[in-house]
């Protein structure tokens, strides 16, 4: 199955078609010629071809809709809020985040708690960092309000758990240094949009 | 006389081995048809492709507790399970399973009781077998299981007259109600079949037949959209298991009698021999049974009395009526 197939959110373009249902026989002599009309006909045999028909697909021509789930999965949206992702610079391997409390701030269920500090090059660097997945509500407002795309959602949406708030850490959300190559340019939820640069506007002075 | 004694025994035992042990696989086999038609997979993970299945679903059966729900005859619905599941395999005795073979020098005839009336006997039987839902119903102290048992009873009145007029003609044809000499009468190939002369009488058989064993179109004792489980609600364990073996009993005997009435038995068919061709008969009716529960869906309560009182028995009347004129002209 491809991922076009779930991207297609365009309702009422699909083959939708409508029966030509005849109205319904009020008289008895309507209601017997009815019965007698369907029984010659053998429409009850219509029935048993549709499923005959996808016994045969389903088993000869690959067309089984079963997916074994923890074996198989189906793909995900690309803006799809799953847990989070804390990336790091391509180029440094410095972690993005610079600190700013904006994800704190704008959270709504209070589940991200951050302490800063400054290092020896008087940066601010993250000291501390927590969200309790126990309250998240995945909106994304924290990954929307980022400045430097340092906070995203990943794709990782396996997440039963045996408590209820379970804790995420920086660390544990931060790309591995030694997986460093593999951190793709993250198209999903919290980035720029491909066309951003012509959506940019000048502030009006009437503001 | 010994001999024969020992005979039947081995016999009686080896059916009901056989035929419950298929019609434990027969859940299975149902199972897969229906997610195939549904396109789905069906059960996978037991075993390969899903076969120890009816294992696990035996071993729960059987460990599960045995509940009997306060106010409920105990008595009564302690047994009517065993009504069910011991009438569908009395049923079995009367009718030949497969043609006579030689084994070790000896002469078997697959057929525990050769009798005389042996439609009546199996008919008779089957119907009995309906006791076991009413009696549950009634017994358990269950509205939807007393639902259960009314709605039995209006099925059983209504099939019952169709069965029995729908398969007088063939014996009007016959003029025997001996379930071999009807096999013997259609002994000269597809052309002798029974079929041809009779094909009111098969459609309405089966109709009858679908309602004598509770398939899907008149599924109305146990319907689960409407009387929660019907007879069944309280029922759990081996109990519950007994119902549903008794169900699978029944849907082979009912394809049994159809393929030896109607469809040539178990004469050769072609280069097919025998025994393979009523095997080949009897699978293709359970798949029928299967088929037709994927595919149809079931109706009311209403719509069954209106069928077999005003349609079905009509038609059956018909039919016999018309045997006889054609017969006596």
């Amino acid at each position: 199955m491809s991922l076009e197939q779930f991207k297609n959110r365009n309702v009422g373009t699909q083959e939708y078609r409508m029966l030509d249902l005849e109205p319904t026989p009020e008289t008895g002599w309507g209601r017997f010629k009815r019965v007698v009309r369907r029984s010659v006909k053998l429409e009850l045999f219509t029935g048993l071809k549709v499923t005959f028909r996808e016994m045969i697909k389903a088993l000869f021509m690959g067309e089984m809709h079963t997916t074994k789930y923890p074996f198989e999965k189906l793909p995900i949206a690309p803006r799809y809020r799953a847990i989070h992702e804390m990336k790091r610079l391509l180029e440094s391997g410095h972690y993005r985040c610079i600190g700013c409390g904006l994800c704190e701030k704008i959270c709504i269920s209070d589940c991200i708690r951050m302490d800063t500090r400054y290092d020896e090059n008087q940066r601010k660097e993250v000291s501390e960092y927590t969200i309790n997945f126990g309250r998240c509500i995945f909106c994304g407002y924290c990954a929307e309000v980022c400045p430097e795309l340092a906070i995203v959602h990943g794709g990782r949406y396996e997440n039963a758990s045996e408590q209820r708030a379970s804790y995420a850490l920086f660390e544990d959300m931060l790309t591995p240094l030694d997986q460093l190559a593999q951190q793709k340019e993250y198209p999903g939820f919290g980035a720029v949009s491909p066309d951003a640069d012509e959506k940019i506007k000048k502030t009006p002075l009437a503001y | 006389m010994d001999g024969y004694i020992i005979g039947t025994i081995i016999k009686a035992v080896l059916v009901l081995a056989i035929i419950s042990a298929l019609a434990g696989f027969g859940t299975y086999i149902e199972r897969k048809v229906l997610a195939f038609m549904q396109r789905r997979l069906g059960p996978m993970h037991v075993g390969p492709y899903g076969l120890l299945q009816i294992l696990a679903d035996g071993i729960k059966l059987f460990t599960k507790e045995d509940f009997i729900p306060s106010g409920a005859n105990r008595l009564i619905f302690m047994i009517a399970p065993a009504i069910t599941a011991m009438t569908a395999f009395i049923a079995l005795a009367a009718v030949p399973l497969l043609p006579e073979f030689t084994l070790f020098g000896v002469t078997v005839r697959p057929i525990i009781a050769d009798i005389n009336v042996g439609i009546l006997f199996v008919l008779g039987m089957m119907a009995a077998g309906l006791y076991g839902p009413l009696l549950a119903g009634l017994a358990q102290n269950n509205k939807w299981g007393l639902l259960g048992a009314a709605r039995t009873a209006v099925q059983f009145l209504s099939y019952e007259v169709v069965t029995g007029l729908s398969i007088l003609a063939p014996i009007m044809i016959v003029g025997s109600l001996s379930l071999i000499d009807f096999n013997n009468y259609q002994a000269g190939g597809i052309g002798e079949w029974l079929i041809w002369k009779q094909p009111l009488a098969f459609v309405l058989f089966l109709i009858a037949g679908f309602a004598e064993t509770n398939r899907t179109p008149f599924d109305l004792l146990e319907h689960e959209a409407e009387v929660v489980s019907g007879y069944a609600t309280e029922y759990s364990g081996m109990r519950w298991g007994m119902f549903f073996i008794g169900e699978y009993a029944n849907m082979i005997t009912i394809g049994f009698l159809a393929s030896l009435i109607f469809l040539g038995g178990f004469n050769p068919w072609g280069f097919i021999p025998g025994g393979l061709a009523i095997i080949l008969k009897v699978s293709f009716f359970f798949f029928l049974m299967l088929w037709v529960r994927a595919s149809w869906p079931h109706i009311r309560p209403d719509q069954l009395m209106w069928l077999c009182w005003k349609v079905l028995m009509p038609l059956a009347v018909i039919n016999v009526t018309l045997t006889g004129l054609v017969m006596m002209f």
